[in-house]
């Protein structure tokens, strides 16, 4: 490398992400794809799990509320909670065997009725399960999915059964969801108010609770009176079962936290070339590097390009209002107006790049172009795992 | 009130514009811009959020907005938007002390934590509170003339996926609470909710999972007797060729030759005289672009299969900013949304 490559320009270009290293490092057991919603996590998880299956590794990919017909291709055409064998991977595309892609779709009410049914006995469990803050919260909290999705994970993990877990995580506004959510229902659950409204269904009470119980006369009878006696009366059964089922919630979200800084997990931030997106990458990759939690790359999907690239988009406007002040060749200037807002666009995802990378200039990127349509068949996901690999190269040199 | 004539509009009646769709499709942008369409010529609209997340402030450019209903903007023509950024703990201290006279009370429940977890545990309970103060905005009077306070409320709703559940308040809260005050006032709401002068619009893309939500949204809507109302395609780009070129274009045959003697008319030829290189890379862009439109037609089209209005927003190219705001309610208004 000349010094002149060693300036300023090279602190732009970001190391290379590669995934194919990755996938096939048999120390690599979980590779997570984070980012804000819509960006490709789904896509990007399939397409992993996907091409990691067909250099032969044995993998699971966990996905959560994938497209409709994504799901379809992927043979997960019922909610069922359970990993399915996906039919149609070529499994011995680069000579290696013992390949296998199985695939699931997260079913967050279902598997917190399984955590219930496995920890609390039938009758316990049956109290809880029919309780309709239970089913209230099971199936609306808005941390309910980041937990499930993480429990999902440790679940697989324990099993054994696969050598890579690959896990798209779910659709919220920001990436950071997924690590503070579990944690914020954890410490929900175990919290002061719970305390107080279990007091009473402890035994005795008097004189250690005395101050809680006070506490909770004033609280039940506020609660009484706007709520009505009945569903006062159905939270205290629920938070003392729920309680009783558990003994810390904060202490299971802490065993799954420690899963995720193991040194076999690889995180991957998916973004998009743009402001709110890429913001947000960078914001999940600090959060990574404070919790310890072992970041494997950057993906930016969906990144625009032009086979014209060396006709600037000043040039082509100014072209086109040549043309039209002419009054000829219309089609020519209208071709070269799309062209010119092509590479406007494209000059700005390049300086979103260029942002995160004068950020974070040590962190690995890939990018993956964007396709002219939707993502819904193994063809498509093999595609987008070429890419992936190849730093969004369209024809793959595959170099030692 | 209005001096314009509402009967141009295809919401004519409608006081609560709710604003829904798939996350990150222009919710927050859409329901501004249409709460300055419906201010314009001398109106009064209050826009209301309910997320916490102080998107009007942001989209305003304004610090955060307190629990506070206040004039943001001025409408082309005169009129005025209001903005309130709900917040359920105090929407849960205005119910307390407007029902029970408890607001002493109801700031010592807040202390221990009594409201951050009842709307925790159960967010049907937010929700009731949520859309309660938006109701109690819909249907307050002066109480001088009698004449509504405002002429239409929109509110920045939650996206698609827990749209229905939000609305559906008096379900979610049956399951919880099968009698009692909450629920009596759970019941007044529903009957805002699911009048005509309630429309619930969703805003889309024209990609294949926004359209997918927006139908299963519409459908699950329809099933619960909440009122549809329409489809606002966001971010649209002109296709920017002639139908024909594109038809050319998608099916791979667009006319190369003679866009290479056009770049060579407008001097983008090489030093050698050729532009032929040029136009085949130009003629592959085109190829892709005319893919890429197809895909949106067809999404178009899927769409146009509800049956209910759409209304097309073009994409702003500097962004959703303030003066992007105003545009997108004139377009709105040129569209007979507002
Ligand atoms: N590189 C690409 N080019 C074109 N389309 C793409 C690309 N990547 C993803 N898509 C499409 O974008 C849409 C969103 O992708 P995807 O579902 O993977 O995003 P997500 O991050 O999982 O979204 P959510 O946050 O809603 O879960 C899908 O329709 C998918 O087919
Ligand atoms: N017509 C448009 N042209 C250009 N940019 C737009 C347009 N509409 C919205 N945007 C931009 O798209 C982004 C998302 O918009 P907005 O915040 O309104 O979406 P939202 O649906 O409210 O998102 P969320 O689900 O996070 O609440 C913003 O950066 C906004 O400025
Ligand atoms: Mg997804
Ligand atoms: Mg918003």
């Amino acid at each position: 490398m000349s010094t002149f490559e060693r300036g300023w320009a090279v602190t732009r270009t970001p190391p290379s992400l590669d995934i194919d290293a990755m996938l096939d490092d048999p120390g690599t057991r979980i590779i997570v794809c984070c980012g804000s919603g819509g960006v490709g996590k789904t896509t990007t998880a399939a397409a992993l799990g996907l091409r990691a299956a067909e250099r032969g590794r044995s993998v699971v990919v966990l996905t959560v509320d994938p497209a409709k017909r994504l799901a379809q291709a992927m043979g997960l055409t019922e909610l069922d909670n359970t990993p399915r064998r996906v039919d149609g991977c070529d499994l011995d595309g680069v000579g290696r065997e013992g390949g296998e892609l199985h695939a699931m779709m997260l079913d967050m009410k279902r598997t917190f009725d399984e955590i219930i049914e496995a920890h609390a006995d039938p009758e316990r469990a049956r109290q809880i399960l029919t309780n309709p803050f239970y089913q209230s919260l099971s199936s609306s909290f808005s941390g309910t999915q980041e937990y499930m999705a993480m429990e999902k994970l440790g679940q697989l993990r324990r099993s054994g059964d696969w050598d890579l877990i690959v896990v798209d995580t779910p659709p919220s506004r920001s990436a950071l969801d997924f690590l503070d959510a579990p944690e914020r229902l954890g410490r929900f659950l175990d919290g002061r108010l719970i305390r107080i409204l279990m007091a009473p269904a402890k035994v005795g009470g008097r004189s250690a609770f005395k101050l809680l119980n006070a506490g909770f006369g004033m609280v039940a009878g506020i609660l009484t009176k706007v709520l009505g006696a009945q569903v006062l009366k159905d939270i205290q059964m629920f938070v003392s079962a729920l309680d009783a089922v558990f003994g810390g919630f904060r202490q299971r979200a802490e065993q799954t936290y420690r899963l995720l800084q193991a040194p076999g997990t690889a995180f991957l931030v998916v973004a998009a070339p743009e402001r709110d997106a890429m913001r947000e990458a960078s914001y999940f990759v600090e959060r990574l590097a404070e919790e310890g939690m072992p970041l494997a790359g950057l993906v930016v999907n969906r990144v625009h390009r032009t086979p014209a690239a060396s006709l600037s988009a000043a040039r082509s406007c100014a072209a086109a209002e040549d043309l039209e002040s002419n009054g000829e060749h219309a089609l020519t200037a209208a071709v070269l107006r799309l062209h010119a807002r092509r590479m406007q666009l494209a000059a700005r995802e390049e300086r979103e790049q260029e942002h995160f990378t004068s950020v974070h200039p040590t962190v690995p990127v890939t990018r993956v172009p964007a396709m002219p349509e939707d993502v819904h068949d193994l063809a498509g996901l093999r595609q987008i795992g070429q890419l992936l690999s190849s730093n969004g190269a369209n024809s793959v040199s595959r170099s030692a | 009130m209005g001096t314009r004539d509402a009967q141009d509009t295809d919401w004519e009646g409608v006081r609560l514009h709710v604003v829904s769709g798939k996350g990150g499709t222009g919710k927050t942008t859409v329901a501004a811009a249409l709460a300055l369409a419906l201010a314009a010529g001398g109106r009064k609209v209050l826009l209301v959020e309910v997320e916490g997340r102080q998107g009007i402030a942001q989209i305003f450019d304004l610090p955060p907005l307190p629990y506070e209903e206040r004039k943001i903007a001025v409408a082309p023509d005169g009129g005025d938007v209001y903005a309130l950024a709900i917040d359920p703990e105090a929407a849960m201290l205005d119910y307390l002390e407007m029902f029970y006279g408890m607001k002493r009370m109801g700031k010592a429940l807040t202390r221990i934590g009594v409201v951050d977890f009842a709307t925790t545990i159960a967010p049907g309970l937010r929700d009731v509170l949520v859309t309660g103060k938006t109701s109690e905005a819909v249907r307050r009077r002066d109480p001088r003339t009698g004449t509504r306070v405002y002429d239409a409320v929109v509110m920045d709703a939650p996206p698609t996926g827990r749209i229905v559940r939000f609305l559906n308040v008096t379900q979610e809260i049956a399951g919880l609470a099968r009698v009692g005050p909450i629920r009596h006032h759970a019941d007044l709401v529903r009957g805002v909710l699911t009048s005509p002068e309630t429309a619930v619009h969703f805003v889309t893309l024209l990609e294949e999972m926004p359209v997918q939500e927006t139908l299963d949204g519409i459908a699950e809507l329809r099933e619960t007797k909440l009122p549809v109302g329409g489809i606002f395609i966001n971010m649209v780009r002109p296709a920017g060729l002639p139908d024909a070129a594109l038809e050319a274009a998608f099916q791979g045959r667009f006319d190369t030759a003679e866009l290479a003697a056009g770049l060579k008319a407008a001097g983008l030829a090489e030093r050698t005289g050729d532009a032929g290189p040029l136009a085949e890379a130009l003629t592959k862009e085109i190829a892709e672009h005319a893919r890429r439109v197809e895909l949106e037609n067809q999404e178009r089209e899927t769409l146009a299969s509800v049956g209910t209005p759409r209304y097309d927003l073009p994409l702003l190219p500097d962004g959703a900013d303030l003066a992007g705001l105003y545009e997108l309610a004139e377009a709105l208004r040129a569209q007979g949304a507002a």
